[in-house]
C-alpha cells in the first residue's frame, strides 16, 4: 500500500494550472492525504482564493493522477480553516517564481505596516532593482498584483501576500 | 424556530448578500474605468462570488432536503432572498460603486473577524478565509474613496452624493431578529451591535480623512431580513436566473 508521502510525491508532478513552474504541493493547497487501502483515498484541499477558478482544475488533475495509480474510491474535500497563506510557500519555491518572472511574496502576513500607509518595496524579478512601483493591487489572476520596475521599465507580476 | 432552521436562514442571509453583490459588481467586468481597475474589481467580484458559493453550499447541506447551492441561487424568487438591499442597488458611476463597496467591505471586515470565532466550524472557516480577502479589498476601496473625496471638485461631489444616497441602506446591515437571538445563545452568530460600533468608528475616520461628510438624520430603510426588497432585485434575478430556469438541465 502506498503511503501518504508517496502520494505527496505523485502530486508534486502536478503543475499549478496558472503558474506551471511550481507544483500544487509547493503552492500549499494539498492539506491532508490519507490512504485507506489499495483503492481508497481521502484528500483534503484548501483554496488559495474563495473564487479561484483554478481549484476545479486542480481537483480534476488530482483525481486523474489517482485514477492513473489505481485508486477508484476517491474522496476530495475542501476545507477553509486554517486559511491558505503565502507564508506556506518555501524559499525554494519562491526562487522558482522569481526565475519565472513573478516576484515572490516578500512580506509575511504578520506584517501589518500597510495599515500605516507604508508600501513595501518589491524587488524586480528581472534586474533585481528595488526601484519599483505598484501599478495595481490586483493582477492577471486572483493571487497576483501588478508592479513596474523603474530601472528596466518592465512590468511584472507580484505574488500578493495574504 | 429550531436551531437548524435559524442556522439555515442565517447562512442564506450571508450567502445571498455575497451572491447579489457579486452579481451586481460583475456588471463592471469589461466596463471598468481603465484596464487595471477593471481587473481589480473583477478580482474582488470573484472572491465575493466564491464566498457566496461556499455559503450556499453549506446552507443546502444544513437544510438537508436535497436542494443544491445552484437550486438556492437560481430557483428562488425575490421574496425568498435575504441579501441586504444595498447590494442590489444599481452600480451607478464608479464613485457610487466604490462608496457602496467601502461600506460593505468595512462591515465584512469586522463581521468576519467576529464570525471567525463562531462555534460553527464551517462558518468560522469560511469567515477566516473571507476575512483575508476582504482586508485586501478594503485596502483598495478605501484608497479610492480617499482619492475621490480629496480629488477634484467633480469627484468629491460625485462620491459625496453617493454617500448621501446610500446611507439610508446602512442600518440594515446591523439588524437582528429571532434568528440572531437563537444563534447568539448557541455561540454561532455574531452580535451585530459589536460590529456596528467598530464599523461606525472606522467609517467616520475614513470619511473624514477623505474630506467627506456622513449624512445626518437620515431615514433608514429596512425589510431584507423579511425578504422585502427594492424593485431592483427582481431585475437582477431575471437576468441571473434566466438560463437555468429556461434550460433546467443545462450543464457547462
Ligand atoms: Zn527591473
Amino acid at each position: 500500500m502506498k503511503s501518504s508521502q508517496d502520494i505527496f510525491e505523485l502530486f508534486s508532478e502536478i503543475p499549478d494550472p496558472e503558474i506551471p513552474v511550481i507544483s500544487i504541493v509547493e503552492l500549499g493547497v494539498i492539506r491532508f492525504i490519507e490512504v485507506l487501502d489499495e483503492i481508497s483515498i481521502q484528500i483534503i484541499i484548501t483554496p488559495t482564493y474563495s473564487g479561484c477558478p483554478a481549484m476545479k482544475q486542480i481537483e480534476d488533475d488530482v483525481r486523474k493522477k489517482l485514477i492513473e495509480h489505481g485508486f477508484s474510491v476517491i474522496d476530495i474535500k475542501t476545507i477553509f480553516s486554517p486559511p491558505w497563506t503565502t507564508d506556506w510557500i518555501t524559499q525554494e519555491t519562491k526562487e522558482k517564481l522569481r526565475k519565472y518572472g513573478i516576484a515572490p511574496p516578500e512580506e509575511t502576513t504578520q506584517d501589518k505596516s500597510w495599515l500605516l500607509g507604508i508600501e513595501k518595496k518589491i524587488t524586480c524579478p528581472r534586474c533585481k532593482s528595488l526601484n519599483t512601483k505598484l501599478i495595481s493591487q490586483f493582477g492577471s489572476t486572483a493571487c497576483k498584483a501588478l508592479h513596474q520596475c523603474q530601472a528596466c521599465l518592465e512590468p511584472f507580476d507580484y505574488f500578493k501576500c495574504i | 424556530m429550531t436551531t437548524k432552521e435559524a442556522l439555515f436562514k442565517y447562512i442564506l442571509r450571508i450567502g445571498d448578500t455575497n451572491l447579489i453583490l457579486g452579481q451586481r459588481l460583475s456588471e463592471w467586468t469589461g466596463h471598468g474605468p481603465f484596464l487595471e481597475e477593471d481587473l481589480a474589481l473583477t478580482n474582488i467580484t470573484l472572491d465575493i462570488t466564491g464566498a457566496a458559493k461556499s455559503l450556499l453550499e453549506y446552507a443546502a447541506l444544513v437544510e438537508g432536503n436535497g436542494r443544491t447551492e445552484d437550486d438556492l441561487a437560481f430557483l428562488r424568487n425575490d421574496r425568498q432572498f435575504f441579501n441586504v438591499q444595498i447590494t442590489e442597488l444599481p452600480n451607478g458611476d464608479y464613485a457610487r460603486t466604490i462608496a457602496r463597496q467601502v461600506l460593505v467591505d468595512c462591515f465584512d471586515f469586522y463581521f468576519y473577524q467576529e464570525l471567525s470565532k463562531s462555534k460553527d466550524e464551517t462558518l468560522a472557516g469560511i469567515a477566516q478565509k473571507s476575512l483575508k480577502e476582504v482586508t485586501y479589498h478594503l485596502r483598495h476601496t478605501s484608497a479610492w474613496l480617499e482619492r475621490f473625496g480629496d480629488g477634484t471638485e467633480e469627484s468629491h461631489n460625485k462620491v459625496q452624493l453617493a454617500l448621501n444616497e446610500l446611507w439610508q441602506y446602512t442600518n440594515e446591515l446591523f439588524e437582528m431578529n429571532e434568528v440572531d437571538e437563537i444563534l447568539i445563545k448557541e455561540g454561532i452568530a455574531v452580535d451585530l451591535n459589536v460590529v456596528k460600533t467598530k464599523w461606525e468608528k472606522h467609517i467616520s475616520d475614513l470619511v473624514e480623512k477623505s474630506t467627506l461628510i456622513i449624512p445626518q438624520n437620515v431615514f433608514m430603510q429596512t425589510g431584507s431580513r423579511k425578504g422585502i426588497h427594492t424593485e431592483h432585485l427582481a431585475f437582477i434575478l431575471a437576468e441571473m436566473q434566466a438560463l437555468p430556469r429556461m434550460y433546467p438541465d443545462a450543464k457547462w
